[in-house]
């Protein structure tokens, strides 16, 4: 107890240091707890695991330019790790057990050490074992040192999570006893009559037949349904709210944490001007509504001008679940939940990567008329041919994915990306490495190139190269796939404006090209975030070979 | 004796399968689940009063699994077992939807016991069918084969009706058991089921026709048995 009391002293008192050296802006100093706690959505308790015993964690500021010292203490009765999403630093940092470090043991204590080079909204999350989805994640804004290309009066972190009420270790049994054990989309008897009345019986037997034969189904878009959506920790019951006088303008800066969820965001009444993605500044774009993948992040400024409350609107891709947050004038008030679309994409074969002719399908008439000949090497393409509004070149031609805004209004697309300012000279790529996404549905496993993580071999990258990343999706499914440690610059067709992110949305049937500057030694994880792909084989280790020696860290792991 | 045999046999399968799954790298997850499809009790239409079953469990990686099937048949008047087999099985991937499996299966009813040396395919067959294919070699050198085919259709995303059929087939007369060369036995079901806790409890309502078929029926009747039999199922769906 005295002790207990003498710590809590101790670590006020590092606390209080921590504000008072990061006023002068040279270090930032934050010590983490890795707790178990409880995560109330107001409908369930769930244990969990937290950061300073709560879920989400504390927000962790930095700004560019000083050094981050973070301890992290494991409280847990198991393994832990903290990896900073989308941060720039030493390997021996990044927080892979297995690839960066050991990991950090029960009752242990880590202290990660890195030079803050960027500035931005990250997010930082375990890496061991499911905790991520079990509740370990925080954000991380880091301010820049000279003045931001726009304007905004206030903040807000706006964090998305899709949490369930099975621990992430029985949701991923659960998916390999039975692949749709949360698939509650699926396609029923009324879907077959009402086919039938529309279609006819014979083409919607033969559309049927058509996936039977592949033992896939147009409903696999997402795998764990059954989650309530949080924003800042809180369900839609519990409405988080952020405060703001009339003509503010208000920074959001969204942070996908969820372990399976992509989420389409919408605020009613308001245009988003996106100035963010992955941490990067972007040239301005105002959009309606725009898809966050999971581990993306996106700021956008938003002017609300009336003393009213606004709704933040996430609703999941599939439509099986959605969060949902306000923005008010006042303490108290808030918006009211717009009416939930209804309107569950259903894949069609262009995502499936099959050209529609090949297919006989009779029962896929919504979509003939349009060419598919083009349809795997389309990002970049101009699609003039395919008549207003341009279709999104990330998505199939045909594919039941592409979003639509709810006000029929500007919906994000990567192509609508261009860096505000270039990270890296532009240059050709010396190689290209060809990763296809690949996966068996039916057996629950995810695989790179048709390989499991356990089986591969490393990608081995030389320092100084440019490689250009081939990735082509074999799979029904999106995959948001992250490099640890460098770059992504993501092919959206712009040059040397392309954007420069940490995390690439590949849409199934598509092939999206990425270029990294090889430019941090060591080894580094390359992984679909989704956790259940990651966690079945979906991960590959990258090593770096060459380049500056890579110092001897101290670090105060005990 | 038999049970203390398949104990014995069950661990030797054990044995060379746990030392696979702790050679394996640490990153090769062991996975285990429980299910059991039939869980029920049969009210016949002469009368009879059964407790009937059909699961398995299974625990492995994604290329080797331990898997013990069990099926039985109790007769609750007459207080005896009718049928009552287990099966004790390594499985391992072949092709993207198909599994091989092969082991051992012991039955142990009222009446004569049997062993058998098994080997099969199980897996997704396309247009969503669930195929279960047995050969057995029993320990008197009789040869026997069995094909289950199940298939779950949607009425809504939580009620599920499944049509099933299983179908044995003798190569050799075994009159110690009352089975006769050709096709033996088929039993037809259909099961209505409602998922009320996820996919773990699914209380269901159904019926079953059970017929045996050629000269194993002739035999049946030249008995006095019964060779054929409607059932009214009621029962769980389990899966943990």
């Amino acid at each position: 107890m005295k002790q207990k009391f003498v710590r809590s002293i101790l670590s006020g008192m590092l606390a209080a240091a921590a504000i008072a050296m990061s006023s002068t802006a040279y270090a930032a100093n934050y010590d983490l707890t890795v707790d178990y706690v409880t995560i109330d959505t107001g409908e369930t308790q769930t244990r969990g695991i937290g950061y300073n015993g709560s879920s989400p964690g504390p927000t962790l500021r930095f700004t560019k330019g000083e050094t981050a010292t973070i301890r992290v203490t494991n409280n847990l009765d198991q393994p832990t790790s903290i990896h900073w999403h989308g941060i720039i630093l030493p390997y021996q940092m990044d927080g892979v057990p297995g690839i960066s470090f050991p990991g950090i043991a029960p009752g242990g204590t880590f202290t990660y050490q890195f030079p803050v080079q960027q500035s931005g909204t990250y997010w930082f999350h375990s890496h061991s074992g499911f905790q991520e989805p079990d509740g370990a994640y925080g954000a991380i804004l880091i301010a820049p040192q000279k003045r931001e290309p726009f304007k905004f009066d206030r903040e807000y972190v706006v964090v998305l999570k899709d949490k369930h009420p099975h621990s992430g270790a029985r949701i991923l049994r659960n998916l390999k006893m039975m692949p749709d054990y949360y698939n509650r989309k699926q396609r029923t008897l009324s879907d077959f009559i009402d086919d039938v009345s529309k279609n006819g019986l014979t083409p919607t037997l033969s559309e049927r037949g058509d996936w039977g034969k592949m033992r896939m189904t147009p409903t696999d878009i997402e795998d764990v349904q059954g989650f309530v959506g949080l924003i800042n920790g809180k369900s839609p019951r519990q409405n988080w709210t952020g405060l703001f006088k009339p003509n503010e303008r208000v920074r959001l800066r969204f942070i996908n944490a969820s372990a399976m969820t992509y989420f389409d965001v919408r605020i009613p009444g308001l245009t988003m001007t996106v100035v963010q993605a992955d941490g990067n500044n972007v040239q301005p774009v105002k959009v309606d509504e725009f898809r966050i993948s999971v581990a993306e992040t996106y700021d956008v400024i938003v002017q609300p001008k009336e003393e009213k409350a606004y709704g933040i609107m996430a609703q999941s891709m599939g439509r099986s679940g959605f969060a949902f947050a306000s923005l008010a004038p006042r303490v108290g008030m808030r918006a009211e939940i717009p009416p939930r679309r209804t309107d569950a994409p259903l894949l069609t074969m262009a995502d499936m990567g099959m050209d529609h002719s090949s297919m006989g399908g009779s029962g896929m008439d919504d979509m003939s008329g349009m060419d598919h000949s083009t349809m795997s090497e389309m990002a970049g393409m101009d699609h003039s041919g395919m008549g207003a509004p341009k279709a999104d070149p990330f998505y199939a031609s045909g594919s039941g994915l592409i979003p639509k805004a709810v006000n029929g209004g500007k919906f994000l697309s990567y192509s609508d990306l261009k860096a505000q300012k270039p990270l890296y000279a532009d240059r050709p790529a010396t190689r290209e490495i060809e990763l296809r996404l690949t996966g068996n549905m039916e057996r629950y496993s995810w695989s790179i190139n048709g390989i499991k993580y356990e089986d591969a071999e490393p990608i081995r990258l030389k320092y100084g190269e440019r490689v250009r990343f081939k990735f082509i999706n074999e799979t029904m499914m999106s995959h948001p796939m992250h490099l640890h440690g460098m770059w992504s610059i993501l092919d959206a067709g712009k040059g040397k404006w392309n954007p420069v992110k940490h995390t690439i949305n590949i849409n199934p049937g598509t092939t999206v090209y990425s270029e990294t500057e090889v430019d941090a030694p060591g080894e580094w994880a390359f992984h679909c975030h989704l956790t259940y792909h990651m966690a079945t084989g979906m991960f590959r280790k990258v090593i770096v070979e060459g380049g500056p020696a890579v110092a001897a860290l101290k670090n105060g792991s005990q | 004796m038999k049970i203390i045999n398949l104990i014995a046999i069950g661990c030797g399968v054990i044995a060379p399968l746990l030392s696979f799954s702790l050679t394996a790298k640490a990153d090769n997850p062991v996975f285990y689940g429980l299910q059991m499809e039939q869980f029920e009790y049969r009210a016949g239409d002469e009368g009879e009063k059964l407790f009937s079953w059909n699961g398995g469990a299974f625990i492995g990686t994604d290329e080797l699994k331990l898997r013990w099937q069990g099926e039985g048949e109790r007769d609750i008047n007459a207080g005896i077992n009718e049928k009552l087999e287990n099966r004790l099985v390594l499985q391992t991937p072949v092709s993207d939807f198909f599994d091989v499996k092969g082991g051992v299966r012991l039955d142990t009813p009222k009446g004569t016991d049997r062993w058998y040396g098994t080997v099969g395919i199980t897996g997704l067959a396309p247009q969503w069918f669930e195929v279960d294919a047995d050969l057995f070699v029993s320990e008197t050198g009789d040869s026997s084969a069995r094909l289950d085919i199940a298939y779950e259709g949607l009425i809504t995303n939580h009620l599920i009706l499944t049509p099933s059929v299983e179908l044995n087939a003798a190569f050799s007369d075994d009159p110690e058991i009352e089975v006769s060369k050709g096709l033996s036995n088929i039993e037809l079901g259909l099961r209505l089921s409602y998922d009320i806790i996820d996919r773990s409890i699914s209380p269901y309502i159904g019926i079953v026709y059970e017929r045996k078929l050629g000269n194993t029926a002739s035999l049946a009747k030249d008995e006095g048995a019964d060779y054929e039999a409607t059932f009214a199922v009621f029962g769980l769906r389990l899966m943990f």
